[in-house]
């Protein structure tokens, strides 16, 4: 933990540095007649952010913040594990909202997590994975007027079926 | 004795059958939509519009405002239940909401709410009926200045809400504000923070795009690592005996919060450019201050459930003010609301209350029947929000992660924010993990667009001068006092170490 905690906050610090240099493409000073220039906001808040970064490297290096007293590892392979299955499961899903549409993707990413993660029945898994993505089809489309992304042009086909029940 | 005939009459007026109906009708649609996570108010209201053509503009209205106190209500219903803030109004809600609900205790945190709610909707229709003009004059007096400086009083609450680690909440506050920056610049108008050179930062970062990101991936991510999977915390039972001690409950720990909230919500409300955000930020802030044990905020205070829900109803009701005493919208709903009384061929204004009393005083008397339907719609509904919560964590995870997906979209169109959304995740998950507090971050990026261009223009008008925050009568003090927060924890600090010293 002690490691990590350094590492983020000088990744947080490099981060600040950019911020600190995008702001200072618009003028960072008062402009007589027109007030303070454009980046002059992001500028002062992203000094703000580096101080910050600086104040706690400074903990960090006093032992005052408790993951600067750790000995533990940053994350254990459960930990690794959940982040690949889950976190890695939800890249996907937005991945595949440009290929298989918004209904399709939410359809594979329940089908994936409910049997392959929730270890639930077939019959429970396919129930949820083809009945929400419907309900979700008619409150967005029919009710709410909100186009969701249609994917590729092979689920036309789906959704012109879809169309002609609402409309 | 004017103003209770008047007030009778559109008591009345709000008691008739197709009114009344279209307030049941109005309050319900509203709960559901401000329940979903990326749909507010707004969205309802914007939606819904074009239906009120059909009927006279009394009852348009009374059903547009319904719909508003509908989802007020509603957005208090994913922040317990699922720990996503359904709209801007309801993020203090889940810092006190969410831990109830993973303690088992939805129940009480939605029974507080709702109550919360009814009395902060109450408070400020008795102070709207009361004091009308004379509170939107007062709201006029509320220049560049005063309202930076009661920006400036929420980010000082922030410093407080953040725990002992100063850096760590300072650096999450001046995020969420820098990432409020990245777009456009409002007043010259060129392309600002354009990050990595990506197109899609040129339409900004949207508040609910950091937020569904913190608070539906992140937190989910690091529940589902912390409980190893198994998360066992919720089993909530419900029966109307429980639900009546919940509300004895409620009343007996929650009076405090709904007093605060209902007060400062109405006065932020009326303010044009604040809203019911800030005010249910600031109440959050001021209720944990006041309290004797502030320790216990974040961890579950029905206090802090029914200060922020008091005061977004509170000032919900308060942002209708100027919109009708001065044709002033205080918020993006409001803004449609005005939108359409102009299209049913109302001017909103000072001679609104008179050429068209008979439309005001109904307006005025269905807040008092809508927030009575509200209570009543919104307890009835609670049984089916917590059984939600009933479902194994296996089920309710993926349904969190696709109304975290699907409501993202919906609200900004966008598959570029869609994976800033994921973005903000993964890196909550982390910062998380290292104890950095989120919640300011998430405020910040809300109340930036209102903070930097009112400091821009303070310091126009002062020719850049800052001390203009702390000479003029009514931001002097507000200042002053947010000044006196900031520096608090550093004194306390001092006075730690004087005593360790001692020891």
């Amino acid at each position: 933990m002690r490691q990590g905690e350094i590492s983020l906050v000088g990744l947080l610090a490099l981060f600040s540095l950019y911020l600190i240099w995008k702001s200072t493409e618009l003028p960072i000073g008062y402009i007589r007649g027109q007030g303070p220039g454009g980046g002059f906001w992001p500028f002062w808040l992203a000094l703000g952010m580096l101080l910050s970064c600086l104040a706690s490297a400074w903990k960090w290096w006093r032992t005052q913040s408790p993951a600067s007293r750790s000995d533990e590892p940053f994350m254990d392979a459960f930990g690794w594990r959940t982040l690949l299955y889950v976190g890695g499961s939800v890249i996907a899903f937005v991945g595949l909202i440009s290929i298989v549409s918004m209904y399709g993707a939410v359809a594979v990413f329940l089908l994936y997590y409910l049997r392959f993660l929730g270890r639930h029945s077939w019959f429970l898994t396919l129930a949820i994975s083809l009945s929400l993505p419907i309900g979700l089809f008619f409150f967005f489309e029919a009710v709410m007027l909100i186009s969701m992304p249609q994917g590729l042009s092979f689920t036309q086909p789906a959704f012109d079926l879809m169309y002609d029940i609402i409309y | 004795m004017e103003v209770m005939s008047f007030l009778a009459d559109g008591i009345l007026l709000a008691l008739e059958p197709i009114n009344l109906a279209l307030i049941i009708a109005g309050v319900t649609v509203g709960l559901f939509i401000g329940a979903m996570p990326g749909l507010g108010s707004v969205n309802g209201v914007a939606i819904l519009l074009p239906i009120t053509f059909l009927v006279p503009p009394n009852s348009a209205i009374i059903f547009l405002a319904a719909i508003y106190y509908g989802a007020m209500y509603g957005g208090a219903i994913s922040s317990v239940t699922l720990g996503i803030p359904g709209a801007s109004t309801a993020v203090a809600t889940t810092f006190d909401g969410r831990p109830l609900a993973l303690q088992g205790r939805a129940s009480l945190a939605l029974v507080t709410a709702a109550l919360a709610s009814f009395v902060g909707g109450t408070v400020a229709t008795v102070l709207f009926t009361l004091f009308a003009p004379v509170l939107a004059s007062t709201a006029l007096s509320f220049g560049p200045p005063e309202i930076f400086a009661l920006m400036l009083l929420a980010f000082a609450t922030f410093v407080g809400l953040g725990g002992d680690d100063i850096p760590k909440t300072v650096f999450s506050i001046c995020l969420g504000l820098v990432l409020a920056a990245v777009g456009f610049d409002t007043i010259s108008g060129e392309p600002r923070m354009v990050l990595f050179e990506i197109d899609g930062f040129m339409r900004g970062i949207g508040f609910i795009v950091l937020a569904i990101g913190v608070y539906g991936i992140g937190e989910m991510l690091w529940t589902i690592e912390q409980t190893r999977g198994e998360v066992t915390t919720t089993n909530p039972k419900m029966t109307a005996k429980g639900m009546m001690s919940d509300a004895k409950e409620a009343a007996q720990r929650g009076w405090k919060g709904t007093a605060i909230g209902s007060l400062i919500g109405f006065f932020v409300g009326i303010l044009p450019a604040a809203g019911a955000t800030p005010g249910s930020l600031m109440s959050y802030g001021v209720a944990k201050m006041l309290s004797k044990t502030p320790e216990e905020y974040g961890k579950g205070s029905p206090d802090g459930v029914a200060a922020p829900e008091s005061a977004n109803n509170s000032a919900s009701t308060g942002s209708m003010l100027p919109m009708l005493t001065l044709g002033i919208p205080g918020s993006p709903t409001t803004a449609i609301l005005l939108g359409g009384m102009v299209i049913w061929g109302l001017t909103p204004g000072p001679r609104l209350f008179i050429d068209q009393s008979e439309f005001v005083w109904g307006l005025i008397g269905s807040f008092y029947i809508s927030n009575i339907a509200a209570l009543v719609i919104n307890l009835a509904f609670i049984p089916l929000f917590v059984w939600m919560l009933r479902m194994p964590f296996t089920i309710l995870a993926p349904l969190i992660f696709v109304l975290s997906i699907v409501g993202g979209f919906a609200a900004s169109r966008s598959i570029h924010d869609l994976w800033l959304i994921v973005i903000f995740g993964l890196s909550a998950f982390f910062l998380r993990k290292f104890d950095y507090p989120l919640a300011p971050a998430v405020l910040a990026i809300v109340l930036g667009p209102i903070a930097e261009p009112t400091l821009r223009q303070s310091l126009l008008l002062s020719s850049g001068d800052p001390m203009i925050f702390l000479t003029r009568p009514i931001a002097g003090p507000i200042t002053v006092i947010a000044i006196i927060l900031i520096l608090l924890p550093a004194v306390k600090l001092l006075r730690r170490k004087k005593t360790f010293a001692k020891n």
